[in-house]
């Protein structure tokens, strides 16, 4: 089981190509907000999940994307995912 | 009062050369882009050589973001480059992130005669038949529908005035100039892009293979391969890529200090209905020599000033009837008949984007005072013999042309023709 900082790291490589505001990449943390302060186009959160249920080995429902905001709520909802 | 309109702005990606200063070249020297593919001999086509853009890889990351590129297949790449090039070559410069002005008064019409098949075919569609429609991702329908090239140029430029794809098969890139160009001069837009792209995929190239209108004869000569106006034509090569234009209001042009390449003096579309010997895939004389003739008659001037002609002129056996109906349309003599040339000779026949990579070169041509070779057809068709001494074999210099006429002549029996003439103030 990997641990968050691992998580987080890979999360934040698979959102760097999306991301319009550069500046923001270098202040992120688990609150930032992906399409507020990484400024993501919205139509590519379905890209984001699908590659993260790649990179992860994971499957995520609709429902449970709809409640990713911040790099935090992906990084838990990969934890908990692969846990189950 | 109608608006004058002239070309600002140029810009093209072919198989011979990317941007003005190597593709110039490439037409000065004969340089051709017609090369082997692997990948078509493998999938068993007839005709293995076509044109394809170089170095796309490297050069796509000057003008596009990984985020941007994410979402665009070829077709849309190409036309982005030289969109952008054309924008650039006008004096212009790229939006920068975070502004948010709209440039309402410019727009595009660039057009493509297949679009993202590729995309539909390597990815949507697989997918589809699997059952996993979930996989695709978001950026198929921006990819596949047919406006995808001009669509993004829209976000790339800022643009508010109408962004729109044409297609009208091979006659798509001239008939973009020809209403981008009656656009401005309703005073509906002070500047349009227009032109057209198209992508290289052998599913484009599929079709025409398997109708045998390819030229299968020559996959160990490549460069040998597009012969327009030869004895030994047997089908036309298949190309792709991108060519823009800028065109501008004389006004805008000149309140601003643009630098202005030539003047559209008129243009014309029609279609030849498919009667009158016209079909599918054969124009209607009678249709040809009307378009011709509008477009003539629009831009005011006699037959006998249009310097030279740079024809649609593909390899195939329409090559002949259309050298006559040029002749017929302008009323004169084969002797008398303004040089001929056939840019598809160097780079195949680009589809969507061959009027428009073909307009830039023709606007190239009359700005700068040359004449292009129209290579391969040395054994010239024995039907042309009479036009022998009108048929621009090697380049050379013609400080004397002004005019230029571009004409296309497409699939589904439609024409485009434009006339161009050197701007000198």
């Amino acid at each position: 089981m990997e641990k968050q900082a691992e998580v987080m790291d890979k999360v934040v490589g698979i959102l760097t190509p999306f991301v319009k505001n550069p500046d923001a990449l270098k202040a992120i943390s688990m609150e930032t907000s992906i399409l507020k302060d990484l400024k993501v186009n919205s139509a590519r959160l379905v890209d984001i999940v699908l590659e993260i249920e790649d990179a992860f080995g994971i499957a995520v429902s609709d429902d449970q994307a709809d409640q990713v905001k911040t790099v935090g709520d992906a990084v838990r909802l990969i934890m908990a995912t692969g846990k189950a | 009062m109608n608006q004058r309109v002239v070309v600002t702005g140029l810009g093209v990606l072919a198989p011979n050369g990317h941007g003005l200063e190597a593709f110039t070249a490439a037409l000065k020297t004969g340089k051709s882009g017609i090369k082997h593919h692997a990948h078509l001999a493998e999938a068993k086509f007839a005709c293995q050589v076509g044109g394809i853009p170089e170095n796309v890889e490297e050069i796509q990351k000057r003008y596009l973001t990984d985020e941007e590129l994410f979402a665009m297949n070829p077709n849309m790449i190409y036309a982005a480059i030289a969109a952008i090039d054309a924008w650039t070559d006008a004096g212009l410069k790229r939006p920068v992130a975070g502004d948010d002005t709209v440039d309402w008064d410019t727009g595009a019409i660039i057009g493509t005669g297949i679009g993202g098949i590729d995309t539909i075919a390597e990815k949507l569609a697989p997918k589809v038949d699997q059952g996993k429609v979930g996989r695709l991702g978001s950026t198929m329908v921006e990819q596949i529908m047919s406006s995808g090239n001009s669509a993004r140029l829209s976000g790339l430029l800022a643009l508010g005035n109408q962004v729109t794809t044409n297609s009208s098969a091979c006659n798509t890139g001239t008939e973009a100039v020809v209403d981008a160009f009656c656009r401005i001069r309703e005073g509906r837009a002070v500047r349009m892009l227009a032109g057209g792209s198209e992508g290289h995929s052998k599913y484009i190239w599929a079709g025409f293979d398997a109708m045998k209108v390819l030229n299968r004869t020559k996959n160990d000569a490549p460069t040998e391969a597009s012969r327009p106006m030869s004895g030994s034509a047997a089908g036309f090569i298949p190309g792709s890529g991108a060519g823009v234009l800028m065109l501008e209001s004389l006004e805008s042009a000149l309140k601003r200090g643009a630098r202005i390449y030539a003047e559209v003096l008129g243009g014309y579309t029609n279609s030849g209905g498919h009667r009158m010997g016209g079909s599918m895939t054969a124009p209607n004389p009678l249709g040809v020599q009307r378009c011709i003739q509008g477009a003539v008659a629009m831009a005011g001037i006699q037959p006998s000033q249009i310097g030279a002609i740079n024809g649609h002129l593909t390899a195939t056996f329409a090559d002949p009837i259309e050298v006559a109906n040029w002749s017929k349309a302008l009323d004169l003599p084969p002797a008398k008949l303004p040089w001929l040339h056939s840019t598809k000779s160097l780079i195949g026949h680009a589809l969507g984007a061959a009027g428009g990579i073909e307009s830039v070169t023709s606007v190239l041509e009359v700005h700068q005072g040359f004449v292009h070779g129209s290579v391969n057809c040395d054994d010239l068709h024995p039907e042309l013999a009479p036009y022998a001494a009108r048929v621009a074999h090697q380049t050379f210099e013609m400080p004397e042309l002004k005019v230029i006429a571009k004409a296309s002549f497409g699939f589904g029996d439609v024409n485009g023709c434009v006339i161009y003439k050197k701007f000198e103030g």
